[in-house]
């Protein structure tokens, strides 16, 4: 009961319970599954199937199951119709972590758990803003210092670090921070730029077979290599760290990638429209297959002779560029959903194209867009398998591999079940997080 | 709460167009407008749909160009330089029909926006303006809810507290109340009323002629993309000269 006043006079406003229904789990079963005499009949052959099914499934992966055996005809013997997850034991580290030296495995289980890491705090939007870069650049070093043992840095990854440092520095600090903070950001930007514009004249230089007209400065500062651990190349990475790190990377690179391509797609200036609107149909014609194909058969042809590039590296190109151009066209999706009043706002207010796409219709077309977003991440997790067209082996790939194995031979569906389970765990994550985000971002927008 | 006809002759020209002519495609929306407006002077502008109102009032802060003649904003010619456009929005705050608020910014954000990244104003001063201007607007209690947590006329009220944080010395309304339920039309009304009496130059599309009585200095009547009568507000709602204006006031006044 509650007062209202109403004019002068006070009316007592009785409020009145909804109408009594039948409550808890036999309310429930009576009005949903049983509220007719053929729901009932449905309803108990379902279970009836369902229990069936599950009860068979539980007596093969449980009940009769096998978890220690030497081979597959020590399993058999044990229990004939029961799974032998003792092929699974034998094989897990080749499946989790391919051809990776065996002594050394542990490192790319702690890559694994970095990557993870690094996905999960990416999660929290508490964390989306400057410690999302720094997240990833920690995360990035511990990785691959894992991964490969050592890690060689040329200069002009050195110069390209500095000049986007003092970009970004003078960018988003210049107005906050103190003189000498400005002093530092131009100081680097400045030694990254002119590094880089000699190291550039210097490999054109050398291109053209001018050789001693200039100092071969990258010759005199070639870089420097951190090692502290034995190195291991890309060729002999495999299972999950491959599958993760060529997912999360490629679509880090690719989300932005996107972002630029659907932004330059709506530009006025035909150039820039014209080379986005090429990309993006040029790639979405193109099965990944193909692509990768290209990226490992005919890249090469074109580089100059004794030059190459990683076959990982490329793989993860191919990938970033296939996930860009359809990220790019969802992204567009959302960019044509947000109303002119919006743009005009902005304008009216004298921001700038930068700030009016930064602050205003981005962050609502994205928002809009997550859904459609998060199931093409989910499709590219898994695609990134295609990648075995190259010869590397990622977590299901390397699971393929272990099959091969004689003294195995006849229970594939074992490592099946178990490469379904890991796959599974980690798409169904990812879409309870992009259910989560939704309702996150929901609390604030209530058109 | 009357207006008088205020002399203005002493005050210096803010907005000039000469002979303005655009186009959409073939279809001439402007002809031949001319307007000269005072610092402080108040202009309604009424007429029937797709007069080219709203067309007008946008070319002023340029969200539409126009291909011929002037528009001078403050001894600014607007043309196609980017700078000289960003410092006639910064100059001018203009409000629309559908209050345009962004909706995943609380109030205080929309608020604050514009003067941090455009002004490069400290967040803190920023915000205690905003704070200030949404209580001169009767809201200061919403300034942490979203955009669609409020009444439409208090998200037009916002709005005009969103225009006026960046310190505008003239104002644009396009039709800001017609948007609003009726009872709603008041609150918004009194807010541009008070901004008047404070002095702000302010041009603005409405057919309230209540308000236009009230507040304008002038009252411009357009039609087919033509100024067709101007004149202050007593002797235009009295005695209107052309038959276009007589016609259309007496359709607007019977209801
Ligand atoms: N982007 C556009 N492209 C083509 N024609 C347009 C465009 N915008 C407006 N018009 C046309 O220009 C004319 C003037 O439009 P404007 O919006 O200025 O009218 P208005 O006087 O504000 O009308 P209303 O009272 O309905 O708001 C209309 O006939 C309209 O159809
Ligand atoms: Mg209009």
């Amino acid at each position: 009961m509650a007062d209202i006043t109403n004019g002068s006079a006070t009316v007592t406003r009785v409020y009145r319970p909804p109408p009594s229904q039948a409550t808890g789990a036999i309310g429930w079963m009576r009005r949903n599954l049983f509220n007719s005499v053929l729901n009932s009949i449905i309803t108990i052959l379902l279970v009836l199937v369902i229990g069936m099914i599950v009860w068979n499934f539980l007596d093969w992966a449980v009940f009769k199951s096998v978890t220690s055996a030497k081979s597959g005809q020590e399993c058999g013997k044990i229990s004939p119709d029961g799974a032998c997850w003792a092929f699974v034991v034998d094989k897990y580290r080749l499946i989790f972590f391919g051809t990776y030296p065996y002594e050394e495995q542990w490192r790319p289980l702690f890559a694994c758990i970095s990557v993870i890491a690094m996905l999960v705090l990416s999660c929290d939007r508490r964390f989306w803003n400057a410690w999302l870069a720094a997240i990833w650049g920690i995360g990035s070093i511990v990785t691959f210092l894992l991964m490969f043992g050592q890690i060689f840095v040329p200069l002009s990854v050195l110069l390209i670090v500095a000049l986007v440092a003092g970009g970004v520095g003078l960018l988003l600090r210049r107005r906050a921070a103190s003189a000498i903070e400005v002093v530092a950001y131009w100081v680097l930007a400045t030694v990254g730029a002119v590094g880089l514009a000699v190291l550039l004249w210097d490999w054109v230089m050398g291109l053209i077979g001018a050789p001693d007209l200039m100092v071969r400065l990258s010759a005199f500062v070639p870089g420097f290599t951190i090692a502290p651990l034995s190195y291991v190349e890309t060729s002999k990475w495999g299972g999950l760290p491959v599958t993760l790190i060529l997912a999360s990377y490629g679509l880090a690179f690719a989300f932005p990638l996107g972002i630029l391509a659907a932004l330059g797609r709506r530009s006025k200036l035909p150039l820039i429209k014209g080379l986005c609107v090429g990309y993006i149909e040029l790639i979405r014609g193109v099965p990944l297959i193909s692509l990768l194909i290209m990226a490992s058969v005919m890249l090469p042809l074109f580089l100059p002779t004794g030059m190459t590039i990683d076959k990982f590296l490329r793989a993860l190109v191919a990938v970033t560029l296939f996930a860009g151009a359809y990220i790019a066209e969802i992204i567009r999706g959302g960019l044509q959903s947000i109303p002119k009043g919006q743009y005009e706002a902005a304008d009216a207010m004298g921001l700038s194209y930068m700030q009016k796409t930064a602050f205003i219709i981005l962050p609502q077309a994205l928002q809009v867009v997550i859904p459609p977003l998060v199931n093409t991440f989910i499709g590219f997790f898994k695609d990134t398998s295609l990648v075995l067209i190259i010869g590397i082996f990622d977590l299901l790939n390397a699971g393929e591999q272990a099959i091969v194995d004689r003294v195995w031979s006849g229970y594939a569906n074992e490592i099946h079940v178990f490469l379904a389970i890991i796959y599974f765990c980690m798409c169904y994550s990812m879409s309870r997080y992009s259910k989560y985000l939704e309702r996150e971002m929901n609390k604030s927008v209530r058109r | 709460m009357a207006s008088t006809a205020r002399d203005l002759s002493a005050q210096p020209e803010v907005i000039r167009l000469t002979e303005v002519n655009k186009w959409y495609g073939q279809f001439h929306v402007l002809t031949d407008i001319n307007l000269s407006v005072k610092l402080g002077e108040k202009i309604v502008i009424c007429g029937p749909s797709g007069s080219g109102k709203s067309t007008l009032i946008r070319c002023i802060n340029r969200l539409e160009e126009h291909q011929q003649g002037e528009i001078k904003v403050e001894d600014v010619v607007l043309t196609n330089d980017v700078k000289n456009i960003e410092a006639i929005r910064r100059e001018v705050g203009m409000v629309f029909q559908s209050f345009n608020l962004f909706p995943h910014l609380t109030i205080l954000e929309n608020l604050t926006l514009a003067p941090i990244w455009v002004k490069k104003m400290p967040k803190k001063d920023a915000e205690e303006i905003a704070m200030g201007l949404l209580k001169r607007v009767r809201i200061p209690e919403q300034a942490m809810k979203y955009p669609g947590q409020l009444s439409g006329g208090q998200q037009q009220r916002v709005a005009i507290a969103r225009a006026l944080c960046m310190r505008p010395k003239i104002m644009l309304f396009d039709e800001p109340t017609s948007a609003l339920d009726p009872e709603m039309v008041k609150e918004v009304l009194d807010v541009m009323v008070e901004l008047a009496g404070e002095g702000m130059t302010m041009l603005c599309v409405t057919h309230e002629m209540g308000f236009a009585q009230a507040v304008a200095d002038r009252v411009i009547f357009m039609d087919r993309g033509e100024i067709v009568e101007q004149n202050e507000p007593k002797a235009f709602f009295t005695n209107p000269q052309n038959e276009r204006t007589k016609l259309f006031l007496g359709q607007i006044l019977r209801h």
